[in-house]
């Protein structure tokens, strides 16, 4: 079957004053029905570009965007904006970072989710407003009957992130792109919403996209990982493979400069140089590259010059843009896992990944 | 004790030799009440949001403590009234053996050298017109420091020590990404030499891989400047990182104040275990079959109540799945059950009798 959503050669960039921004330059993905797809980068990335590129709702602003969104075989990028507006709120929908600034202050919860049910089925109102209330009672919040007639801002941040889900899965939409969902979020409610977001997944079937900085979230939700550098793929893969075994520099650095708590404490983080490029002069060659600590392991000046192609290593469906050969990136990875995790917990980790070249002493 | 606070610090002087072990900072019943009124000529009170309720706090000289709750527990009240930035309602602050709890403005300012705070958010923090070296030069001016070899060397000093380019000088925040720009204030709070810092968030508004640098940006100055940090964060793994002490704070009150490691390998108050359980973990598992599974974690239903009438007797028990009666009716004391390790609940978890009961066997609330 072929996957819900296929994103290929996708780049949108924005002509500015200062330069063109090449935001999102070239990247390919599928997904499938009820599968979740992780999203990581750091700010600047092109993670929310791309998830809006997919919504369209690039349209009418100065982007410029070629290659192929193909949701359910039906390419997004050429079709007319009246089309993407039908598919947008019945096929795909969406959920917001904040969910204050996301719902109109001026409108109750209610009419707000009456209004995107009736613009895509010809229904009464009393219709939907009885669904938009079963949608309230099914996202968790207590007595819906009176709660939907109640304002935005009578709702706390994790109920209105909860009617922003019930607004987003209206219509029963195929495919759910979550944007930084719980990052305004404290931890208790966060953990509600990705119970619920991952409760509704497999009671609707959706394929979910799920756009986070925190790794945290990620490997909480996702089936399958990317991780966004500089507009582009740095690495694609499992969640067990993206964790695991990551391949990529910059995903090392991304789980090495975290503190965990699920391991014990190590004596000091390992941060990544430098800043995040601008997206207007992107560095040459590999992006990472001016922050990299591994140039000098490929050697000469191919990092500098050679923008590194995204190739499966060894394990079929993970990929990774990076000069290093494999058996440079499995003993690079090995030495850095021994630095960040103490000795106490190494024993379990040795035990995963079998077949690990001799790990040298931490320094 | 007073001739310190008179004679200013040159800040090449370094740390004034401090008697380690003893409490730089003391808060003993610290309270902030937020009055709400009604009416425009005759105000009246007809309540008050208890941000702050009662809270006593040490802090050990060089040491780190990390102040970590849900948003609304009243943390970053705390952190304001440290620094006074606020007024507060009763209680004392003690700050290496002067009260510093009522003084007005100009009482204060003396001591401003020595409490210093760092904010959240690098953009709203810094004057965008002023220069860089306009910024951090900012505390001499104000507290009328004359430092050996000018201001300007000393600001190009500590741009240095936090990792700018000293060429910076005359360069202004807008110029600078968001790590750069916090490690500006960094530099700012430095300037005076302060004994104590109150770090509000200091990075949660960062990247993770700059949220890395700064935090051993931190860690780092206190080794070399024997600095005293009191750490706000939401993140629970930024504050064990972090800390040597953490004080969990649930709706105004102190509900587990540890040391980090008792803390986090067995928390005692449920509060605390629900809030560590709740952080997710970057580590997928799947099980056998290849099918991903999720962890099991105590959930926490609905919201903190509202500190405008919080629950009566023990606060949390609105939400905690072991509440009783005795929680409704009678407030449980923050008591120290084993050394180093106090905690305000009738009920503890990770108790002797109890084998370490984990999430997993804790029954899920309602």
């Amino acid at each position: 079957m072929a996957p819900l959503l296929e994103v290929e050669d996708l780049r949108i960039h924005f002509r500015t004053d200062d330069g063109l921004v090449r935001a999102v330059d070239g990247i390919s993905f599928g997904l499938e029905r009820g599968r979740t797809l992780g999203i990581v980068g750091e700010s600047g990335s092109g993670k929310s570009v791309t998830s809006m590129g997919i919504m369209g709702l690039h349209q009418g602003t100065k982007a410029e965007i070629t290659g192929h969104i193909r949701l359910d075989g039906e390419d997004l990028v050429t079709a007319t904006p009246n089309r993407v507006r039908e598919l947008r709120g019945s096929k795909m929908a969406m959920i917001f970072q904040d969910p204050l600034s996301s719902m109109h202050p001026y409108y109750t919860v209610g009419d707000q989710i009456i209004e995107a049910y009736r613009v895509h089925n010809k229904v009464s109102k009393q219709v939907a407003r009885k669904h938009a209330v079963d949608l309230l009672g099914r996202v968790g919040i207590p007595t819906p009957q009176t709660r939907v007639d109640d304002y935005p801002h009578q709702f706390s941040g994790g109920m209105r992130q909860r009617a922003m889900i019930a607004m987003a899965l209206s219509c029963d939409p195929e495919l759910l792109i979550a944007d930084e969902p719980t990052t305004a979020l404290d931890v208790t409610v966060q953990a509600q919403i990705l119970d619920l977001i991952s409760t509704l997944q497999s009671e609707f079937g959706s394929a979910v996209i799920i756009i986070t900085h925190d790794l945290g979230v990620v490997a909480e939700l996702s089936d399958d990982i990317l991780v966004m550098y500089a507009g582009r793929v740095a690495e694609y893969g499992s969640a067990a493979d993206i964790f695991g075994r990551p391949d990529h520099p910059y995903t090392w650095g991304l789980l090495s400069s975290m503190p965990r708590m699920d391991r014990a404490k190590t004596a000091r983080l390992v941060p990544i140089p430098g800043t995040p490029p601008s997206l207007i002069r992107v560095p040459s060659g590999c992006p990472f590259h001016p922050r990299c600590r591994y140039t000098e392991v490929v050697g000469g000046r191919r990092c500098e010059t050679e923008v590194p192609p995204l190739r499966e290593a060894v394990t079929p469906g993970h990929a990774a843009a990076c000069h290093l050969t494999t058996e440079q990136r499995t003993r690079q990875w090995a030495d850095l896992s021994a630095a960040t995790i103490p000795d106490n917990d190494k024993a379990p980790e040795a035990e995963e990944q079998a077949g690990e070249p001799e790990a040298r002493e931490p320094v | 004790m007073t001739e310190q606070i008179q004679t200013p610090p040159a800040p090449e002087a370094g740390r004034v030799a401090g008697r380690d072990g003893d409490p730089l900072l003391q808060v003993t019943d610290l309270v902030r009440h937020f009055p709400v009124t009604r009416g425009v000529v005759f105000r009246r009170k007809v309540g008050a949001v208890q941000a702050v309720d009662g809270i006593n706090l040490s802090v050990t000289r060089g040491q780190t403590l990390g102040l970590v709750g849900e948003s609304g527990c009243g943390k970053t009240t705390t952190g304001r009234l440290l620094v006074r930035l606020d007024e507060p309602t009763s209680g004392q602050i003690v700050i290496d053996g002067h009260d510093v709890t009522h003084l007005r403005q100009g009482q204060m300012r003396p001591l401003r050298r020595e409490i210093q705070m760092i904010f959240q958010d690098p953009y709203s923090s810094l004057n965008p017109r002023q220069t860089v070296g306009g910024i951090v030069g900012a505390p001499f001016r104000l507290q009328n420091v004359k430092v050996p070899g000018g201001v300007r060397r000393n600001v190009q000093e500590l741009l240095e020590l936090v990792g700018l380019n000293p060429e910076h000088y005359n360069r202004y925040p807008h110029e600078f990404s968001g790590g750069q720009r916090q490690r500006i204030g960094i530099a700012r709070t430095l300037a005076l030499r302060p004994k104590l810092i109150v770090a509000d968030e200091p990075v949660s508004a960062l990247d993770v891989s700059i949220q890395a640098q700064v935090i051993n940006l931190l860690e780092d100055l206190q080794d070399e400047l024997g600095l005293t940090y009191v750490v706000i964060a939401h993140d629970l793994s930024v504050v064990r990182h972090i800390s040597d002490q953490v004080a969990v704070m649930y709706l105004g009150k102190i509900v587990e104040l540890a040391d980090r490691e008792k803390l986090y390998a067995k928390p005692r108050h449920p509060y605390t275990v629900a809030l560590l359980s709740a952080v997710p973990v970057p580590e997928p598992l799947s099980s056998p079959t290849g099918q991903r599974e999720r962890r099991q974690r105590i959930r926490l239903e609905g919201d903190v109540p509202s500190p405008l009438l919080p629950p009566p007797a023990c606060r949390f028990h609105t939400r905690c799945w072991k509440a009783q009666e005795i929680c409704r009716t009678i407030e449980p004391p923050l008591t120290e059950l084993i050394p180093g390790h106090q905690v305000a609940c009738h009920f503890p978890e990770n108790t002797p009798q109890v084998s370490a009961s984990s999430p997993e066997s804790a029954p899920q609330p309602a």
